[in-house]
């Protein structure tokens, strides 16, 4: 899925892009894509192009997120919602282990994810680079994780880049984005009439080939580079990243994470919205339907953790955090320094995620300006 | 590319069952599958994830020998999965996954003085290091052992205390914060007996395990007298549940105790481990 080099731009044209959902369909993938749910554009199941949120953009602010007409007949000009590519891969909650007794011993079978073929389109370049975070997390330390590894290979991910940013993107600090340049099968850019078109991948080209695809007009290409620099030039949010680890290892004690710590709920929103968190829970569970005669059976399932929740760093008589200015400070230690040490990349990808969907807007980027200045 | 899951347990059974007072019990496991011992080939300090079925895993360390045939763990009794633990015995069957983390520094030791410092309940990660250096006397120098506990019938494995203190070029200070009339030892908290340990700096290696507190004030003392940061080792506890690097619950500003862990060089963690909230 990596690697090769995107091929020069096709266009398609925007009554053909219903063409493209069949020939992912016709290739056995279930697709995937932005579709408005209860007043936010999340990922779901699309079967026709009159299910994307079409003339809508979004504002967001923190602690806030509205839809809103864009006077334009575009599809695409939701930039991200509260949902990533995370549960796809990294499901919120999986069997792992199917455990029966037997005799006075127990079998474990390792349960294998039932991972259909999965195309999502309308992946944004912020939502690739969590991908290859997570992707080094799940697959490329000592331990590869098998569930991960099989719903990650049924993927065919088609990108959107970005032409415009929503108030709480940072991605260009985060050098993520707003442009994907790899890690897709297909990159969209829309435009009046359409789309550009770019395959990153042999399947990508595959798919492509389906299409009815004409070369790019020149004027095409010229207007998208524009809008691809206009987007990154125009993000109003900022991280400066240059003095990362260093500057928050140098300033644990800073009494700006009290202040926050007042501030934060400990709800775990955060975590929950953010691409790259991989924080889980472990735990037996009874298997539901009649016990045979050698007892109970029940599963080993796995769930989505957060650092906020109060038994994370809980061990038997002691809470290593036990208050929320603590958490928080796990958090955003582990997003911009500790990851960096852990998986040679920031664990934050500029997405803004967890500044919209925080119900008390706590803004990240804000908060490290603060930690930057000096302490009172 | 078929990756196998890294979370599958391995059955054993507990051949014996060694009570220490109530709340501590010591298992000895013998793997149910015939070749499953070398995947298991351990350094003292490292740990396995003990599995009951249905109910949970914990982080244990091991105790027993790494030329043994059998797996021991030793085993407090303190909540919900440990609960199920101390029902079983002899014939009962536990799963395994392991060994995981790193172990003490037993190789760098040699030829070399060797302080122990440990203090509460906690020290079952260092005895197996303790045994494994007797066991090979030769190899080591003047062996201190330090514990202190907090109340007299904390000391458990008391005769493998004085076991030990019977070796030749080893010493062994034991004292508890609450003393009875029965005890012989010294009184007052264990740091009040740094003072005490003569060593070497030069030749000098130092193993610690116990609350973060009391370490804390073993290394402000013992560095002061001269002790090397590269020289002091320590054992660190933090919640688990995977020991694979993936659940995040271990971490430690940028370790992962389970993985990185559990046992430290102090110059690794230095920076991070006297920070309040980590
Ligand atoms: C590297 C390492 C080595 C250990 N070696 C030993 C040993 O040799 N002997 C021994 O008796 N204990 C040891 N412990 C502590 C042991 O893991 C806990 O006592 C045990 O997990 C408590 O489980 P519980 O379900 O009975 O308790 P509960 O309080 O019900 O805990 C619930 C869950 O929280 C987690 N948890 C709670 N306390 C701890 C803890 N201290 N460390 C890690 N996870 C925890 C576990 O996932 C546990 O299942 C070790 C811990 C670590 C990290
Ligand atoms: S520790 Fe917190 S910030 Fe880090 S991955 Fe886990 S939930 Fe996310
Ligand atoms: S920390 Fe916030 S901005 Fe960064 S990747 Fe996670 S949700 Fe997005
Ligand atoms: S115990 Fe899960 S990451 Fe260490």
């Amino acid at each position: 899925m990596t690697g090769a080099k995107p091929a020069p731009a096709q266009f398609l044209a925007r009554a053909d892009l219903q063409r493209l959902l069949e020939a992912l369909r016709a290739r056995g993938y279930r697709v995937m894509g932005p579709v408005p749910r209860d007043g936010a554009v999340v990922f779901d199941e699309v079967r026709s192009v009159d299910e994307l949120p079409r003339g809508l953009r979004e504002a967001q602010e923190p602690g806030r997120y509205r839809l809103e007409p864009n006077g334009r007949d575009t599809v695409f000009d939701v930039v991200n919602g509260p949902g990533s590519l995370k549960p796809y891969v990294f499901a919120p909650r999986e069997k792992l282990l199917q455990v029966e007794p037997e005799g006075r011993s127990f079998r474990a079978q390792e349960l294998h994810p039932d991972a259909p073929k999965l195309a999502v389109i309308g992946v944004r370049a912020c939502d690739l680079a969590a991908l290859s975070v997570q992707d080094r997390i799940f697959l490329e330390g000592r331990y590869p994780d098998s569930y991960y590894a099989a719903r990650r290979r049924q993927l065919f991910l088609v990108a959107v880049n970005c032409t415009r940013s929503a108030s709480t993107c940072f991605c260009v600090s985060m050098a993520t984005g707003p442009e994907a340049t790899q890690g897709f099968d297909l990159a969209l850019t829309e435009q009046e009439w359409g789309f550009l078109v770019r395959a990153g991948s042999a399947l990508g080209r595959e798919v492509q080939q389906a299409l009815p695809l004409t070369p790019a007009p020149e004027a095409a290409l010229a207007r998208e580079r524009t809008s691809l620099e206009t987007c990154a030039a125009t993000m109003q949010r900022k991280l400066e990243t240059a003095d990362l680890p260093e500057v928050l290892y140098r300033n644990l004690e800073h009494p700006r994470w009290h202040d926050v710590g007042s501030r934060c709920l400990s709800c775990g929103n955060c975590t929950m919205v953010c691409p790259t968190c991989f924080c889980h829970d472990e735990k037996d569970e009874p298997l539901l339907g009649e016990p045979d005669e050698a007892g109970v059976r029940s599963v080993r399932v796995r769930e989505w953790d957060s650092c906020f929740n109060r038994e994370h760093a809980q061990v038997y008589g002691l809470n290593y955090r036990p208050k929320i200015e603590d958490r928080y400070r796990q958090w955003l230690v582990h997003k911009l320094a500790s990851w960096i040490d852990q998986f040679g990349t920031s664990g934050c990808v500029g997405c803004g995620r967890c500044i919209t969907w925080c119900p008390v807007g706590i803004d990240l980027t804000e908060e490290m300006r603060a930690l930057r200045e000096p302490g009172a | 590319m078929t990756v196998r899951s890294p979370l599958l347990p391995e059955p054993a059974e507990i051949v014996e069952k060694r009570s220490y007072g109530p709340s501590i019990h010591a298992y000895r496991l013998r793997l149910l599958a015939a070749d499953a011992r070398p995947r298991f080939d351990f350094v003292p300090g490292q740990f396995n994830m003990v599995y009951v079925p249905g109910v949970g895993e914990v982080a244990i360390s091991i105790s027993s020998d790494p030329e043994e045939e059998m797996l021991e763990h030793t085993i407090r009794i303190v909540g919900r999965t440990t609960r199920v633990i101390d029902g079983l015995g002899p014939g009962d069957v536990l799963g395994l996954r392991g060994p995981y983390g790193t172990g003490w520094p037993l190789q760098e030791a040699r030829w070399k003085d060797v302080v122990v410092v440990t203090g509460g309940l906690g020290c079952a990660p260092v005895t197996g290091a303790i045994d494994y250096m007797f066991r090979r006397r030769a190899n080591y120098g003047r062996l201190t052992i330090v514990h202190g506990v907090k109340k007299p019938s904390d000391l458990i494995h008391r005769e493998r205390f004085e076991y030990w203190r019977r070796q030749e070029d080893a010493r062994v200070l034991l004292t508890t914060d609450e003393p009875d009339r029965a005890w012989r030892d010294r009184s007052g908290v264990v740091t009040e007996l740094f003072d005490e340990i003569e060593f070497d700096p030069s030749r000098t290696v130092l193993l610690m395990c116990g609350p973060e507190i009391m370490m804390h004030y073993a290394i402000q003392n013992l560095r002061g007298r001269g002790l090397a940061s590269d020289r002091i080792f320590l054992s660190i506890e933090r919640n688990m549940k995977c020991a694979v690097g993936l659940c995040g619950h271990c971490q430690l500003g940028p370790e992962f105790v389970c993985k990185d862990g559990p046992i430290f060089r102090l110059t690794r963690v230095e920076r991070l481990l006297f920070t309040r909230g980590l």
